[in-house]
């Protein structure tokens, strides 16, 4: 099962960084979300996987008995996945600003900030 | 009948905090309390623009009065630890603090009051109703939470409170220069920051624990080739967050975009998180794989020592300059992160503190330069040192202060360095720190003679004086130059005294080599003390 579950995050991690090598600001985004479903994917794999065995302390009991699912890995991930989501959520809006304003999804043509062929400081002085 | 076999075989105390914490060790935790809810107070009423900078400036002073208090009692006791919600530390949320967590925040915290003084010049209403205050003191609470935290977890929610709220601040105006800039700078960066949770995963996996005080226990005994692939992921994360090279090409393409404060405010706090998770990583928590990977760090800090300041020297943007010469800042650091000894992390940790008062002062003095003068584009100012000679003394103050001469803070991290340095016989580092320093004097001496000795314009009007100079208000001159005087009086002062801050900085070091008394402060180390003197014996 673990061997599955790594297998997938190569996967999604190799689309991402394909995706991410894109000029295309969409497929960057693409790219980015991609890459944050791999890396949840990654922690739970990390935390060990157990089936089927929910972590909640049975009637009549003040501990978890063994075994039981890691809860850790998915509080961690649910916390990851709120804030991944968030940021992705701006970049989004921000990537539908820059391609009105800018009138342009490619990133090479995205040279406001830093002009190509931007002359060189006089050598006098 | 089951229950009550249960209930004797739970020990709570064993489990759970049972004492509240005094009163008194909320210290630890208020500087990120504080500006968090003055944060979402004035992100509340942010249609009600009066009253909203004065509100911001004096929580942000209460927090400086409480990180003050928060150091001396650190340098007197040792690291200070506090943890949430009643569960013992490696399962609740640790904050703890020790000397070079709190002077860096510190410091954060004096050069952000400095940027919300400047920006009262000019500052737009608009701005204010979109929240910038409300984004400054968010961005305050990341950046303190970042460096007090004792958790990695925590340290990655801290990061995204920092990246939240500065993805606000840069696009703060929304001008396309901007947005080109925005775009840079989101994508990266949040890309470091999904590494940085890789390799959390990883550390999970491997250690089971998240807790710093703890992975320090654990990681001694972890195999090392997982802790040197961590590593590795780490010192790419973090560098990543802290431009250096060779992932620093966002840096000099964004930074110049926002408004000269906002500038200011990232170039002072924001890479210089990611240089303090650096050395908290790779020296406290895993110093076998900072081993490995020491001659790559080696190499990334003569790259980044030699490279930024030739950027310097190509540049016509002005503030574009400035930010390559914070990226040489970064490769002084990891210069000390390649050779830990006491003296090494010394000089790493003065450096940041240095760094982030100097390279503020610098970018907010740009922001002035850029409203004399109606331009970023250093060719055409010239003429300044006539319209305000003050100005031109700060900029030249500040050059010599990053290049690291004498008379200034920066001078003693340097002679740390190479010291360090020298005592290990590393003459790689030791040569690329001094060609750094003298290739920065060459940069900035000549930015200088650009923009303040030269007369007039480039070209051949450059002997006649410039005419389109406007000279300052007197609200720029109250709310401009004088809080960046602050910023460089401390800078000189530091430099004329450095004891405290050497004596400062050597606790600092000697915390981050030998992290006792940093796990001691979380009261993980009672177990473990017989383990460690096995080790020892």
């Amino acid at each position: 099962m673990e061997f599955a579950l790594a297998a997938l995050v190569g996967l999604f991690f190799a689309t991402a960084i394909y995706l991410l090598l894109s000029k295309a600001v969409i497929r960057m985004l693409l790219g980015i979300a991609i890459l944050g479903n791999a890396v949840n994917l990654l922690i739970f794999t990390a935390g060990r996987l157990t089936r089927e065995i929910p972590p909640i302390v049975p009637q009549g009991q003040k501990q978890l008995i063994e075994p039981f699912a890691n809860p850790l890995p998915q509080a961690l991930i649910l916390t990851a996945i709120v804030i991944g989501f968030a940021l992705f959520t701006f970049l989004l809006v921000l990537g539908y600003r820059a391609y009105q304003e800018l009138d342009a999804d490619d990133t090479d043509t995205m040279r406001i900030a830093e002009p190509e062929n931007a002359p060189r400081p006089p050598l006098s002085y | 009948m089951e229950t009550e076999i249960v209930k004797e075989t739970l020990v709570l105390p064993k489990a759970m905090i049972e004492v509240a914490t005094s009163a008194a060790d909320w210290l630890v935790i208020l500087p990120v309390v504080l500006a968090l809810l003055a944060s979402a107070l004035l992100l509340m009423l942010r249609s009600t623009t009066r009253g909203q900078a004065v509100f911001a400036i004096l929580v942000v002073m209460a927090i400086i009065v409480i990180e003050v208090q928060l150091l001396l009692k650190i340098l007197e006791l040792g690291p200070q630890s506090m943890t949430m919600g009643k569960w013992l530390p490696p399962f609740g949320i640790s904050f703890s603090v020790d000397v070079i967590g709190a002077s860096f925040a510190l410091a954060g915290a004096i050069v952000t009051l400095v940027v919300l003084l400047y920006v009262q010049a000019d500052i737009a209403k608009r701005e204010v109703k979109y929240g910038f205050y409300s984004l400054v003191l968010l961005m305050l609470a990341g950046v303190s939470g970042a460096f007090m935290t004792g958790d990695l977890f925590n340290l990655y929610v801290w990061f995204e409170v920092m990246l939240i709220s500065s993805f606000g601040l840069i696009i703060m105006g929304g001008r396309k220069l901007q947005l080109d800039g925005a775009i840079k700078y989101g994508f990266l960066n949040f890309l470091a920051t999904s590494f940085f949770l890789a390799a959390l995963g990883f550390i999970y996996g491997l250690m089971g624990t998240l807790n710093m005080a703890d992975i320090a226990i654990v990681a001694a005994d972890a195999p090392a080739g997982p802790l040197a692939a961590i590593g590795a992921l780490l010192l790419l994360a973090f560098g990543m967050k802290a431009a250096a090279f060779p992932v620093n090409a966002w840096l000099p393409a964004s930074y110049h975009t926002p408004h000269p404060a906002v500038s200011a405010l990232f170039g002072g706090l924001l890479t210089k998180v990611g240089v303090y998770a650096l050395l908290r990583t790779l020296v406290v928590l895993m110093p076998s794989a900072r081993e490995f990977l020491d001659p790559l760090i080696t190499i990334l800090a003569v790259a980044t020592l030699i490279l930024a300041p030739l950027g310097a020297l190509s540049q016509i943007n002005l503030r574009r300059a400035i930010g390559f010469f914070l990226i040489g800042g970064v490769g002084a650091v990891l210069a000390g992160l390649a050779m830990p000894s006491m003296r090494g992390l010394a000089g790493a940790s003065i450096y940041v503190f240095h760094s982030m008062l100097t390279i503020a002062a610098l970018y907010l003095v740009a922001g002035l330069i850029e409203r004399m003068s109606g331009t970023d584009d250093t060719r055409k100012m010239g003429g300044i040192y006539n319209a305000s000679s003050m100005m031109s003394i700060l900029f030249l103050v500040l050059i010599f202060a990053i290049a690291g001469l004498p008379p200034f803070l920066g001078f003693w991290p340097k002679l740390l360095l190479i010291e360090a340095g020298l005592g290990q016989a590393d003459s790689v580092l030791v040569v690329a720190l001094v060609l750094n320093s003298f290739l920065t004097v060459i940069a900035g001496t000549r930015l200088w003679s650009h923009i303040f000795w030269r007369n007039g314009r480039e070209g051949k009007n450059s002997e006649q004086l410039n005419d389109r100079l406007k000279p300052l208000s007197k609200k720029d001159k109250w709310f401009g130059i004088a809080p960046t005087s602050i910023l460089v009086v401390l800078i000189v002062w530091f430099g004329l005294f450095p004891n405290s801050v050497i004596d400062a900085s050597r606790t600092a070091a000697a915390d981050l080599l030998y992290p006792e008394r940093y796990i001691q402060s979380t009261g993980l180390a009672l177990d473990v003390e017989e383990d460690d003197l096995e080790v020892s014996q």
